[in-house]
């Protein structure tokens, strides 16, 4: 039967008038994708009576060099080359009406070291187009001679630790809380006691820029002041994420300026700046020794709903592309979304050189990272104490672990909240080494550890049982498929 | 004021034992493990003495403890610190450091600010200790 992908003769292709895109030339099913394309998995939600490979024909066609009509000028191109391919096209297990579309892209359709430039592409016009009900961008493959275009993290996370002399633990947080209201002075003291009490880093939360309450030179003052003190105190090198997000790339870089004369180790920016600012920032990161945090603030809006919008696998893909060395990537356990096998998945796409297709944690491909320096993955939102064994059996020792209201909300203070999360972790990860089963064993661990330390005690009395456990709208798709003999 | 560098310094001082467990470790991921010294605590004194070679193709955790306990008999009232280094590639770095002796006394850090434009500030942080000559501070 025809697919559809029947060669026309030039001159039934080029007709004026319009053509299925199948027929077209974006559907290719023998297409043998090359080492050097770009692959995207779409999942596609065609509208009724729309035929799932016309419409992923169509989505080819739309985030690459196709119009609505056919035009006589794709004859004065290489138009076969520069046509995306889709070339394959599954329904999705258990998902009616939803099908997985692996397009293809040339190398050439995309400027090097831009991501404004591939999303313009990708995520361009088609997520609008009316034959589709929805359209989610589940995955990409990025071949090595595109990612060698990008610099990638500033930092990465071996040289992070070797910056701050911090080995074989997660890094510990907190979010400065309340996040909005405090004046500068006041910020100041939490940051101090919390590093002092034992944290490696405080954080400013994504809206905290320059408001009325706070401007942002007061803050950035009184938080250096706070971790210097707090480095005294305990002979670590200690920072905080000094958010430097502002209205204008002027201004963002005026803020980071005043951060690195302050000599702060970190400043941070927030996901909604945009890729190129986020590109920029990199950059500036890169040449001034700065380790650079990305707060995620409104990627929910496209990533949580399973049938529309863009993966945030794919997201920190193009974050470690383009070069922030922190991101947060959920916790599992703690209040925000979060599958543990779909959030294994982003944390491999952060921190491995090779990530090899794992349909169970969501990685369509196998994705080879060419050497790019490493993302550290943050976890941070309703995460306490009591659950050290499960964060570190979930996320592994390269996060960051952010404890805001478990370590402000501490009922003897800030200092005593800090004290007991670093208790906590280097207990925990004492067991681990020593060859204690401590997800098994880890409410005893800490138990064991509570004894000599007053303030772990009370944290795990305050905060015990206190989980969140939803349905997650976010998981992966897939079936095991039995190896035929 | 407790020195709070390196993996379990909020623990309480580990035993030989405890060491032991943490080498062992180390040994069996393939890592190299060595043991260092200082009298100069400064957060950012990345070079502490070499007490000898990294104990490459060392399998016994024991080795490590002994090598410890000869250190301590030479440098007791100084910093010592076990570290374990990874040689695989996209790390080819520290895995794993930890504090295994303090001097008796440990004074602290001065902080020193600089007024400078503005009402900006430059920090220094300076060890009480090391206001003395090397190996005459502790």
């Amino acid at each position: 039967m025809p697919d559809g992908s029947e060669k026309l003769s030039a001159k039934a292709r080029y007709s004026a008038g319009v053509l299925e895109y199948k027929k077209m030339g974006y559907w290719e099913p023998d297409y043998e994708p090359k080492d050097t394309d770009i692959i995207s998995l779409f999942r596609i939600t065609p509208q009724d009576g729309v035929d799932p490979i016309e419409a992923a024909a169509a989505v080819a066609g739309e985030s690459s060099t196709a119009t609505w009509t056919v035009v006589w000028t794709d004859r004065l191109t290489a138009c076969e080359k520069y046509r995306a391919k889709a070339y394959r096209v599954d329904p999705v297990p258990n998902s009616p009406g939803q099908y997985f579309a692996y397009i293809a892209y040339d190398l050439d359709l995309f400027e090097p070291g831009s991501i404004a430039n591939l999303t313009a592409s990708i995520i361009g016009n088609v997520f609008g187009f009316k034959p589709l009900k929805a359209l989610r961008l589940e995955d990409m493959r990025l071949p090595v001679a595109y990612i060698k275009t990008f610099n990638g993290p500033a930092t990465g996370i071996v040289v992070e630790r070797e910056r701050l002399n911090c080995f074989g633990r997660p890094l510990l947080g907190a979010t400065v809380k309340p996040k909005l209201g405090l004046s500068g002075r006041n910020y100041g003291r939490v940051v101090y006691e919390a590093l002092k009490g034992g944290l490696d880093f405080t954080k400013d939360d994504e809206n905290i820029n320059s408001q009325p309450f706070m401007h942002w030179r007061d803050r950035f003052l009184y938080c250096m002041e706070a971790v210097n003190r707090a480095s005294a105190a305990t002979g670590e090198v200690k920072g905080t994420y000094l958010n430097v997000t502002a209205g204008t790339m002027e201004e963002m870089y005026k803020r980071a300026e005043f951060a690195k004369d302050l000599g702060s180790v970190i400043i941070m920016i927030d996901l909604v700046i945009g890729y190129t600012a986020i590109q920029s920032m990199a950059n500036w990161a890169r040449d001034n020794d700065m380790i650079l945090h990305l707060h995620r603030a409104g990627h929910s809006t496209y990533t949580r709903q399973r049938n529309h919008g863009v993966s945030f696998r794919v997201i920190a893909k193009w974050m470690r592309l383009a070069g922030v060395d922190h991101i947060h990537a959920g916790t599992v356990v703690g209040k925000l979304e979060g599958d543990p096998a779909t959030t294994k998945g982003f944390y491999d796409v952060m921190r491995e050189e090779y990530n090899p297709q794992s349909l169970q944690t969501g990685i369509f491909f196998d994705q080879h990272w060419a050497s790019l320096n490493k993302m550290m993955p943050v976890a941070s939102g309703g995460i306490h104490a009591g659950q050290m064994h499960q964060l570190i059996h979930y996320l592994g020792e390269d996060v960051v672990l952010q404890f805001g209201g478990g370590t402000i909300g501490h009922p003897q203070g800030i200092q005593a909240g800090a004290e007991a999360n670093r208790v906590a972790l280097e207990a925990m990860i004492f067991a681990r080494n020593a060859g204690d089963d401590y997800l098994q064993n880890g409410p005893e661990i800490l138990a064991r550890a509570a004894k000599n330390c007053t303030p772990l005690k009370q944290a795990l009395d305050v905060w015990k049982g206190v989980t969140f456990n939803y349905e997650s709208t976010d998981a992966p798709d897939f079936v095991v498929t039995p190896t035929t003999s | 004021m407790k020195l709070r560098q390196g993996t379990f310094s909020f623990l309480p001082d580990l035993t030989d034992a405890e060491i032991h467990t943490q080498v062992q470790y180390c040994i069996d991921n393939g890592w190299a493990v060595s043991v260092e010294y200082t009298d100069d605590p400064h957060p950012r004194n990345t070079y502490w003495e070499m007490w000898g070679h990294p104990m490459f193709d060392n399998p016994d955790a024991a080795a490590v403890v002994f090598e410890v306990n000869e250190c301590r008999k030479q440098f007791g009232d100084y910093y010592i610190r076990v570290i374990a280094f990874d040689s695989t590639h996209g790390w080819e770095s520290i895995k794993l450091s930890f504090i295994v002796n303090r001097p008796k006394d440990e004074p602290g850090f001065h902080v020193s600010r600089e007024e400078v434009k503005g009402r900006s500030m430059r920090y220094s942080i300076k060890s009480y200790a090391t206001d003395k000559p090397e190996g005459k501070r502790y």
